[in-house]
């Protein structure tokens, strides 16, 4: 095998904020969306998956589905903007390849249970030996040290541990989780985060170093409002169904049932709440639904914290009823003519629909050259206005990158991957 | 010791609730200097917002204010008053970053337009976080987290089948934005050491919760299947759910994924005869009786409290944890506790609060919180003269003439 071939710092394409830099990506299913984040801003990222495709490939849903592994469509989801190539690591010679691979990367993301990938030889300090300036970001469910380190975990098992599923779900029934999974989207997000940290401080110090993200961390992130009502309120944020607290022991509905559906209108105290409550008696006078005691409030001056449950059930009652003689869509229409805080409880197929999105082209329609097809996913993730991000590939195929990773670039033969391939390397 | 990692590091913040703040904050845990511009005359709602230190009320003693903004500097500053200009001039001239998070069209008001900001400094970077985008038909439109959970698809993907959408948390979206802030922040800081060039970012927190939904939205645009709650249910996995506890309220998960893991859970739970047979043996078969599957779960959990389910479970190998509460995640975590998840600083008005690491740490360079959130107006005299080199006479000219209330 010959020395690889150093990598070209000059990206042939348009420079994108990351285009210099290259990602090798080991994650599975917890981590994977943190490499799909650098590959839209440019990187050239490489996912590699164990020989046969990395069983992230086998969850639904599917495209049209047909259940396979070049089919899913969580697989898409995550992987699109990388290239893909396997390699098995546990093996002499994969772990000679991954390490050559690593002296031409930037970063190495993996989610391994904690002291895996140092039982194969490539810990983060032997790896430093190959690429000094190499960052390691190593997402794990509780982390890499610690009393729960081994813990065996699931997305739902860290949203009950990170405290945020006690705020999720209906009081009479048992908390519950959101069912497209989050915690380790939110981790894979924050190890993106935590790399781009790391690259600041090498990029300025030449040094790399190891990035420890924990999940439960990420996920008790997100809890940040219990974590308050706890530590300074004294009080435990437990799940409220449809309902807000406002204040100190006061409910008002923020889901309420509409014509065909629902809408969340968040009724609030304080000059913005005031505001919204002031406009939406006001839509519903137009409508002769506001009667005298709704039109007689002066809204800035209610304190509405101060109320009684009482007081605030008979505003709210009355608001309810309006709203159940409109649709989603006129609730939306209505609320963006008089600027009311109100907007309607969507679907996936509603939020396709979304003039919002259309108009600022959030969509990209990906080719699908495998399939015959073109699918369209959600786009950047924020508008830059020097270097959008517009590059777009889909997920990749099995190994579909051997070639060029392995025979072009690193300039192995034939005759090489034929040997690696029969003994279950690639 | 390691310079930190944003060490030198100048931001300017025009930001208010929470989403700004956030964003600003995994650059001052990694020793940016903040400051934040406030003013007197439109405090920041946070600092109005419930609960307050001690339940006494007060502009400095806002819980989820002091939860967000450890670590920067605020600076009071009428941006109505004609003579203000010249200060905003020199707080542009000093940063590398400006970050805000107003509702659109706010900052162009106070002439702060990116176009406004360059023509003062060329090269800065500046980040807009706004509910939905600073252009198109619904920019404009007033709201919060707890709506936005619901457009964004949160609500209809949360619950039960048999009942109405529910609620993740309160203000869930609101803490999606940040991270994707960050990092186009540091992508964009990169390219500007590359190139000289800064840029204008702009980031629509409806956008990137649509980000963390893609498998749904797949299902849409592929499938025109539209996904809804589940309540705990995994396609592929059985027993999956939260079972009732010892106590009030008390809640352990149990996730079963292998065949490994379900004779593993069969024999914590003493391998009853409910589990032998045929009905519960495969994952197929619990699928079919996934009901009554959960009711015998439940049935055995009710015996124990959450954290013996979770002990024994784990010890076997099945995944289990304690549904937390805020209490248990804040004062009990071991885990928590060994990454000093949490940090205790101390405030001049509030006395002791908790504050929140990132849930990243680096191995040279982690994070590390100094300071409490600060008293409103607190470093105006320090940013004038320490970090605008502002002379004394100056910045008591302006003090006088009530510019910096």
């Amino acid at each position: 095998m010959k020395a690889p071939v150093s990598r070209n710092k000059e990206a042939p394409q348009s420079e994108g904020l990351l285009s210099p830099y290259r990602v090798l990506d080991l994650t599975d299913e917890k981590g994977l969306l943190c490499g799909r984040i650098l590959g839209d801003l440019g990187a050239d990222v490489i996912k590699v998956e164990r020989p046969g495709g990395d069983p992230a490939r086998n969850i639904g849903p599917f495209y049209h589905d047909i259940i396979e592994p070049e089919k899913s469509l969580f697989w898409f989801a995550f992987n699109t903007n990388k290239r893909g190539i396997t390699l098995n690591i546990e093996t002499a010679d994969g772990c000679e390849i991954f390490k050559s691979l690593v002296s031409t990367a930037d970063f190495v993301i993996e989610s391994f249970p904690p002291s895996y990938i140092a039982s194969l030889g490539l810990s983060y300090p032997i790896l430093r030996e190959v690429n000094p300036r190499l960052i390691m970001v190593s997402l794990s469910p509780f982390g890499q040290t610690g009393p729960y380190a081994h813990f065996e975990s699931s997305d739902m098992v860290i949203h009950a541990m990170g405290g945020l599923m006690t705020q999720c779900g209906d009081p009479d029934r048992p908390p519950v989780q959101v069912s497209v999974p989050q915690s380790f989207i939110s981790a894979a997000t924050d190890a993106a985060a935590g790399a781009m940290v790391a690259h600041y401080y090498r990029e300025i110090t030449g040094k790399g170093q190891q990035v420890d993200v924990s999940a439960m961390d990420s996920v008790a992130m997100n809890g940040v409002e219990g974590l308050v009502e706890w530590t300074v309120g004294k009080s435990i944020f437990n799940r409220r169904g449809r309902l807000n607290k406002l204040g100190a022991g006061l409910f008002s509905p923020i889901i309420w049932e509409c014509k065909d559906g629902y809408a969340s209108y968040f009724f609030m105290g304080s000059l913005p709440g005031a505001r919204a409550n002031q406009r939406l008696v006001e839509w519903m006078n137009s409508e002769g639904m506001a009667p005298e005691h709704l039109r007689s409030i002066d809204w800035e001056n209610l304190g509405v914290e101060k109320l009684t449950q009482q007081e605030l059930d008979y505003i709210t009652k009355t608001m309810a009823k309006f709203f159940k003689t409109h649709t989603k869509a006129e609730i939306q229409e209505e609320a963006a003519k008089r600027l009311i805080m109100i907007y309607p409880v969507h679907n996936s197929g509603e939020t396709l629909m979304n003039p919002q999105l259309e108009s600022r082209s959030f969509w990209v329609n990906i080719n699908h050259d495998e399939l015959n097809e073109v699918i369209t996913y959600p786009g950047a993730f924020a508008k830059f206005s020097e270097t959008p991000i517009r590059e777009w590939r889909r997920a990749p195929l099995i190994g579909e990158h051997n070639q060029e990773i392995y025979m072009k670039e690193l300039g192995m033969s034939k005759d090489e991957l034929i040997a690696l391939k029969g003994a279950g390397v690639i | 010791m390691s310079r930190q990692v944003f060490e030198g590091l100048k931001v300017v913040g025009f930001v208010q609730a929470g989403v700004g703040p956030s964003t600003l904050k995994v650059l001052n845990d990694h020793g940016a200097v903040v400051v934040r511009v406030e003013s007197i005359h439109r405090p920041d709602n946070l600092r109005l917002a419930y609960p307050f230190q001690d339940n006494i009320p007060g502009i400095n003693r806002g819980g989820h204010f002091a939860f967000a903004n450890n670590d920067k500097l605020s600076m009071s500053l009428n941006l109505k008053h004609p003579r203000s200009r010249g200060v905003v001039a020199k707080l542009l001239e000093w940063a590398d970053i400006l970050v805000e998070n107003y509702a659109p069209g706010v900052m162009a008001r106070l002439e702060l337009s990116y176009e406004d900001v360059k023509k003062i400094n060329p090269s800065i970077i500046m980040i807009s976080l706004s509910q939905q985008g600073q252009t198109g038909p619904h920019s404009l439109l007033p709201g919060y987290g707890p709506q936005l959970q619901g457009l964004a698809g949160f609500c209809e993907l949360t619950g039960w089948p048999d009942r109405p959408p529910s609620l993740v948390s309160r203000s869930y979206p609101d803490y999606i934005a940040p991270r994707y802030g960050v990092i186009a922040l540091i992508a964009a800081l990169d390219y500007r050491r590359r190139t000289g060039k800064g840029q204008y970012i702009d980031i629509s927190e409806y956008e990137v919760s649509v980000h963390w939904l893609v498998p749904a939205i797949l299902d849409y645009t592929v499938n025109r299947r539209n996904q809804s709650r589940s309540g705990n249910r995994c396609p592929y996995a059985a027993p999956h759910g939260a079972y009732p506890c010892r106590g009030q309220d008390k809640w352990c998960v149990i996730t079963v994924f292998t065949d490994e893991q379900w004779k593993a859970f069969c024999r914590v739970i003493g391998n009853p005869e409910w589990t032998k047979g045929e009905k519960f043996g495969t994952l197929l078969a619990r699928k079919r009786s996934e009901t009554e599957l959960d009711r015998f779960v439940g049935d055995w959990t009710i015996e124990h409290t959450a954290q013996e389910v979770m002990t024994m479970m784990q010890e076997a190998g099945v995944p289990a944890g304690v549904v937390r509460d805020s209490q248990e995640v804040v004062d009990y975590c071991p885990q928590l506790k060994h990454r000093h998840f949490f940090w205790e600083l101390y405030h001049p008005e509030m006395g002791r609060v908790t504050n929140r690491g990132p849930s990243f740490i680096l191995s040279e360079t982690p994070a590390e919180l100094r300071k409490a959130a600060p008293c409103l107006g607190e470093h105006t005299q320090y940013v004038c003269q320490e970090l605008l080199s502002m002379p004394d006479e100056e910045f008591i000219e302006l003090l006088n003439d009530k510019v910096f209330e």
